[in-house]
């Protein structure tokens, strides 16, 4: 990679095209459609393309590429959970992303800085016991920190005066961090290169079922035929599953954040607390983004609230206090699609050739490479690799749930 | 802060309130599947809901029709004035 950026530095020749083509007309006729342009989407696109030579696909967005989830995270990329299922799941994702600069050839901006995580009860010092354990034996890198190494990690941190005294932590070294749009132009452009189509302001309308099996959908712009279809839309999961008439045991629930004015750099590891429900991390820029629990009700909308920003401005402050004159310069909510166990719904649906990626609730970005290749794999060869089948469906009629409702600073 | 109407006791700060999830009827038999999805899957509507609530200081339990879409109350009242179907 050094030489070919030093390479490319000294040439003379520039791309002189656009990086991503948009195609003009809708056809009528692919191997797969996927509704969602998202991370999600477009990556399950550029993997069938480029490891499974399925080329006759096409993206469905109905705004624009990576304008809904995947441009409304904090941007956290981990691998730090408690069940081995999403242990397994995550560990792979977090080294697709290591890897994904060099692989597309474009700037995810991804860095390691690791992730810290603060207790401040005796109960999450015990599920950070369980989750260091578990994540080692499975080649994670996770250990428990005490305040001496909580310090050092992190100087800046208020350790000691704290309302919530601080007893512990978890450290994860492989925690990491990227420019979330990237990942969507990346993968975007990864996967039109390749043949691929996405078509942008393109709303799905329906579902086109024929004797249980899915054949297509109807979008503003005509139906289109299709041998597989693919729902990626987070946040709006239930609506579209409904379409195909499937009921899934998900709520919509609103997500917030925000971002501070630049600093000068001072925070190099993510943050996290999961008794004040507070992540904060600083950006490239200076920035800080802070996020927070999610929302007391179910909602289908964007909109943002004063009290959870001042929920998230005071715990920033328990952890650090010399932010108190900063401004806050940007605030949004995505829409978290959360099931009963946190866990996501990857995989087979009750409709032949439907494929669902729904339900990743609050960890849908870090998740991205990782669903993509495996949904890839599931629909070219027509059967699910074993990494998604604790995410399958009917695990909420065999009750075989896996909970990850303790793996993250949101309260599910 | 978004003020929330209680039957009992007008209108409340939301966070003096819980949700509680959809009004819906338990399976009259006891089947499996009709009882797994009675117990995990939702119908999440984007749109007008009737959901229970409850206003906790009061422990008043209510059932609440608003719109998830505009984030607004439309309607609250009692259970005993639910619809004689949704009992």
């Amino acid at each position: 990679m050094p030489f070919g950026l030093l390479r490319y530095a000294l040439g003379s020749r520039y791309p002189a095209g656009p990086d991503l083509v948009w195609p003009a007309a809708l056809g009528s006729t692919y191997d797969v459609v996927i509704i969602g342009g998202g991370g999600h989407g477009l990556a399950t696109a550029y993997y069938l393309a480029k490891e499974w030579g399925i080329r006759r696909v096409c993206v469905l967005e109905r705004g624009y590429i990576g304008g809904g989830n995947t441009g409304r995270n904090t941007a956290v990329i981990r691998s730090n959970y408690s069940t081995p299922a999403a242990i397994r799941f995550h560990k792979e994702s977090v080294e697709l992303y290591r890897r994904l600069p060099a692989e597309l050839g474009f700037n995810l901006m991804y860095t390691r800085r690791g992730q810290l995580n603060l207790a401040h009860s005796e109960a999450s010092l015990r599920s950070f016991r369980l989750r260091a354990e578990s994540n080692k034996f499975y080649g994670v890198r996770s250990e428990m920190v005490d305040l001496k190494q909580i310090r050092s990690i992190a100087p800046a941190l208020n350790v000691d005066r704290h309302r919530f005294p601080i007893l512990g932590g978890l450290w994860h070294e492989d925690g990491g961090t990227g420019r979330h749009d990237a990942v969507a132009w990346g993968y975007a452009r990864g996967a039109m290169r390749r043949g691929v189509e996405v078509h942008q302001r393109t709303a799905v309308t329906g579902i086109v079922i024929e004797n249980d099996r899915a054949v297509g959908v109807e979008t503003e712009r005509g139906t289109v035929r299709a041998g597989h279809v693919v729902q990626a839309v987070a946040g709006r999961s239930s609506t579209v599953a409904r379409w195909a008439g499937i009921t899934l045991p998900i709520r919509s629930i609103p997500l917030q954040a925000m971002v501070t004015q630049p600093l000068k750099p001072f925070l190099d590891p993510m943050v996290s607390s999961a008794d004040l429900h507070t992540y904060i991390q600083q950006t490239a820029r200076g920035e800080l983004v802070i996020g927070g629990n999610i929302d007391a009700y179910d909602l289908h909308t964007t909109r943002v609230t004063l009290d959870v920003k001042e929920e998230m401005a005071a715990h920033t402050l328990e952890l650090f206090p010399f932010l108190a004159n900063v401004r806050v310069m940007r605030q949004w909510a995505g829409i978290a699609d959360v099931t009963p166990d946190a866990s996501p719904i990857l995989g087979e649906s009750p409709v032949r050739n439907y494929w669902l990626d729904a339900g990743c609730g609050t960890w849908g970005f870090k998740a991205t490479p990782a669903t993509g290749k495996y949904l890839a794999q599931a629909i070219a060869i027509g059967k699910v690799p074993e990494i998604l089948h604790a995410y399958r469906l009917d695990r909420f009629r065999t009750f075989d749930l896996v909970n990850e409702m303790g793996s993250s600073a949101i309260a599910h | 802060m978004k003020l929330i109407p209680c039957p009992v006791n007008g209108l409340r700060n939301a966070t003096e309130f819980a949700c509680l999830g959809e009004v819906r009827l338990a399976p009259g038999a006891a089947e499996d599947n009709a009882w797994a999805a009675y117990v995990w899957d939702r119908e999440n509507s984007a749109g007008v809901v009737r959901e229970w609530w409850c206003h906790l200081p009061s422990t008043t339990w209510f059932i609440a029709e608003r719109d998830t879409v505009a984030d607004k109350f439309l309607k609250t009242y009692l259970a005993v004035d639910l619809p004689e179907d949704m009992r």
